[in-house]
């Protein structure tokens, strides 16, 4: 019989405790970093030590989605399952080379402010911020989906209950504390996760391969002194897997999605924003690299914990005796001797992310690729990382510790990203296009209802979630890489580069880019062509609005009202479905996932193009460009002739 | 040293306000460039390189119980990234310093 704890569960108990406990240290840390000004609000004053600064971005960058989804993904991909580890931390490199100090140098407070400046151009602002909103919005989506699901498994309570208790806590310490608030926080939510993450590896590896350190438990041995890798690899080849160190995908497409991915996160704007706290350029290098770090330590342990998992999955439950009794609850596992089937997996079913079917009767559950012989007929892939506390026999509470390590990843990268939407509608929409003569107390005031707004959206989002979210690693890395990354690269380090190179890559890469991944993973049919045209109005809609000012943009407004018909006519179904494209017509065999990286040259291409056709940028902005390339704030170019 | 005749070569002066010549901004730059270029072509090699292109011919040699290419896919290239921006880091630090456009405090 189960045992309690104040009479609930332990394992109820301690998730219980440990969520309520860590949700009361953030909100804690929010009420003593109140953000009083704008650049608290944004940057949190500039002043993040680069140690912390690369906490809160580790936070900040690993989602749920990381922490969950990852380890298990990898270990039904094997090699395949690569391309996450190495996209999603060769980015920082990136990062800390190309473009992190520079920005810092800049020294304003988002992203579209640096592509505002440096093209001189209200038009390639607004794009930028479009762009952010949008990467954001299909980001954050999920994260509120995952905070959903994470309660509704462990503490009973609905979905949309769960989602609705995230949005509010996330919501209090963003509008409390702004960036400043979301930074000292996210500090917090990486200990929890990362503790929650390795100790439950640290135990795997004892048992599997006798290391106290995953790292060297994935290139050990088992007891029996075979290589870990090998043997797993060999027991799935003759279960008719596919091989574990072979995978499936081209050589083409596997660098391909590499290269998006690591393209992507570099022009990620929650991302590129952490490195505008820090206090100087060279310390943005610094954070950089200590955010790798902190992100490595998982990101190391992650393939380790997909070894153990898929290794002590098929040890423990293939060729397993199960009982009906254990599955009713009138027995335990422990009672039923050797070769029975283990505990957790009686008590996962009962949560439906395990299913098993005795397909041939004979009471054992066999584990197969062939479909007809399989008998685990539901294996949802963060059964690896939620189910490793009780594999690795460790008490409840360590299970209490993984969910509140799960909410601490969706809920940083929630708040991240929040800080984005919050201050591209405040910062970049309102004070630089819309209404100019704003003062810091009303932008501030207009931060904190933009995140208000933001959440709601978000909270809707991840209760009904859109058929888009499903597409979010390909559309989030794929228009980052597509768009941000080319146009803040170039504007680094090609001081020749012009608005007009700027504002042409943009729109091709993103419509080049989207355009790809809405054919092959949702495909047009008349309701998403119709909502595509709700999107462009839109855009249209608001660069008409930001620009009338200053030239003639009746064409735009027509233009809008136009798409604004077209919309109509998708959505009641009146425009022809385009089939969705297959895998045989990939592009050069470039999957979706992968086409950021061909949108990121494609963007160059047009970039570099366009400028060279069109005339120089103004010897101010080209002054601008040398001043950022130097990070003391007190040496300048001297423009005279030397010697 | 063989850029001595560059303002603020000696790394001990901080100075205020000052102008650098546009000949010392352009070889500082250039520094900056070149060690970019290596440290980049290092990230390539250990991720594309090893970890994709030559996977295979690599993994005919292992370490520990993992074949070296495989290992590089989804450990090697990691540590060599961490490795990278630090020494980044550090090597800008001196070029800046050597050419006075440094952002230390003081």
């Amino acid at each position: 019989m189960e045992a309690t704890i104040f009479g609930l569960p332990t394992t109820l108990f301690w998730t219980a405790f440990f969520v309520i406990s860590t949700f009361g240290l953030y909100i804690g840390i929010a009420v003593w970093a109140r953000a009083s000004t704008t650049d608290d609000f944004y940057v949190a004053g500039h002043d993040i030590h680069p140690v912390f600064n690369g906490m809160a971005t580790a936070a900040d960058w690993m989602s749920a989605a990381s922490f969950l989804s990852m380890a298990g993904l990898i270990a039904f991909m094997g090699y395949d399952g690569s391309v996450f580890l190495m996209g999603w931390t060769g980015g920082y490199v990136l990062l800390a080379l190309l473009l992190a100090p520079y920005l810092r140098k800049f020294g304003k407070f988002t992203v579209p402010d640096f592509v505002g400046d440096r093209y001189y151009s209200q038009t390639a602002r607004i794009v930028a911020v479009i762009c952010a909103l949008f990467i954001s919005f299909t980001y954050i989506a999920g994260q509120m989906r995952g905070t959903g699901i994470a309660f509704s498994n462990f503490l009973g309570v609905q979905i949309e209950v769960g989602v609705i208790i995230g949005a509010i806590i996330v919501l209090f310490y963003a509008v409390l504390g702004g960036m400043k608030g979301v930074t000292y926080t996210q500090v917090a939510q990486y200990c929890v996760l990362i503790f929650a993450f390795t100790v439950p590896a640290i135990f795997l590896s004892l048992q599997i391969t006798g290391t106290p350190i995953p790292q060297l438990g994935f290139i050990g041995n088992t007891a029996d002194g075979t290589p870990l890798l090998l043997s797993l690899d060999r027991t799935l080849t003759d279960l008719g897997f596919t091989s574990y160190l072979q995978g499936e995908k081209a050589m083409i497409d596997m660098a391909a999605i590499t290269l998006a991915l690591m393209v992507g996160t570099a022009g990620l704007p929650h991302v590129i924003i952490r490195f505008f706290t820090v206090p100087k350029a060279s310390d943005a290098r610094k954070s950089a690299g200590w955010a790798l770090i902190f992100i490595a330590i998982l990101y190391t342990t992650a393939p380790a914990v997909a070894v153990f998992a898929r290794s002590n999955f098929i040890d423990t439950v293939n060729e397993s005796t199960y009982s009906v009794d254990v599955a009713r609850g009138e027995a335990t596992a422990a009672e039923q001797g050797e070769g029975a089937t283990p505990q957790w997996f009686y008590n996962w079913e009962r949560t439906g992310l395990l299913g098993f079917t005795d397909k041939n009767g004979d009471g054992q559950i066999q584990y197969r690729a062939d479909a007809e012989t399989n008998e685990v007929t539901t294996l949802d892939r963060d059964i690896f990382v939620l189910a490793n506390p009780e594999i690795g026999n460790l008490p409840g509470w360590v299970i209490g510790l993984v969910v509140a390590g799960g909410l601490a990843a969706a809920l940083s990268t929630a708040a991240g990203l929040l800080m984005v939407i919050s201050s591209a509608v405040s910062h970049d929409l309102c004070r630089k296009v819309l209404f100019k003569n704003m003062t810091d107390t009303q932008e501030l005031l207009v931060a904190r209802f933009a995140a208000v707004g933001a959440v709601l959206v978000a909270i809707y989002a991840g209760i009904n979630p859109p058929g888009f979210v499903a597409a979010v690693v390909a559309f989030a890395f794929g228009l980052g890489a597509a768009s941000f990354f080319p146009v803040i690269f170039l504007g680094i380090f090609w001081k020749r580069m012009n608005k007009e190179g700027a504002i042409a890559g943009m729109a091709v890469g993103l419509s080049v880019t989207a355009a790809y991944i809405v054919h092959f993973k949702i495909g047009f049919s008349s309701g998403v062509i119709g909502a595509v045209a709700l999107i462009v109005a839109a855009v249209l809609m608001i660069l008409h609005f930001g620009l009338r000012k200053d030239s003639d943009t009746r064409a735009l407004f027509f233009g809008s009202l136009g798409l604004g018909v077209v919309f109509l006519l998708g959505v009641f179904g009146v425009l022809p479905d385009i089939a969705q494209g297959t895998e045989a017509q990939w592009f050069l065999g470039v999957s979706p996932e992968g086409f950021g990286a061909v949108g990121m040259m494609i963007a160059f291409a047009v970039s570099i193009a366009t400028a060279l056709v069109t005339k120089a940028p103004p010897q101010e902005v080209q002054d601008l460009v040398e001043e950022i390339r130097i990070p003391s704030g007190k040496a300048h170019v001297g423009h005279v002739p030397a010697e | 040293m063989a850029n001595s005749d560059y303002a603020g070569s000696d790394a001990e002066t901080v100075t205020g306000d000052h102008d650098i010549t546009e000949s010392a901004f352009k070889a500082y730059w250039k520094e900056n460039l070149t060690l970019m270029g290596v440290l980049l072509a290092i990230w390539f090699s250990v991720s594309f390189g090893a970890g994709i292109l030559f996977r295979d011919f690599l993994d005919q040699w292992s370490i520990g119980g993992a074949p070296l290419g495989f290992w590089f896919a989804q450990q090697g290239a990691i540590y060599v990234f961490v490795i990278l921006i630090f020494v980044y880091s550090a090597m800008m630090h001196r070029i800046e310093r050597k050419y006075d456009v440094d952002d230390d405090e003081g």
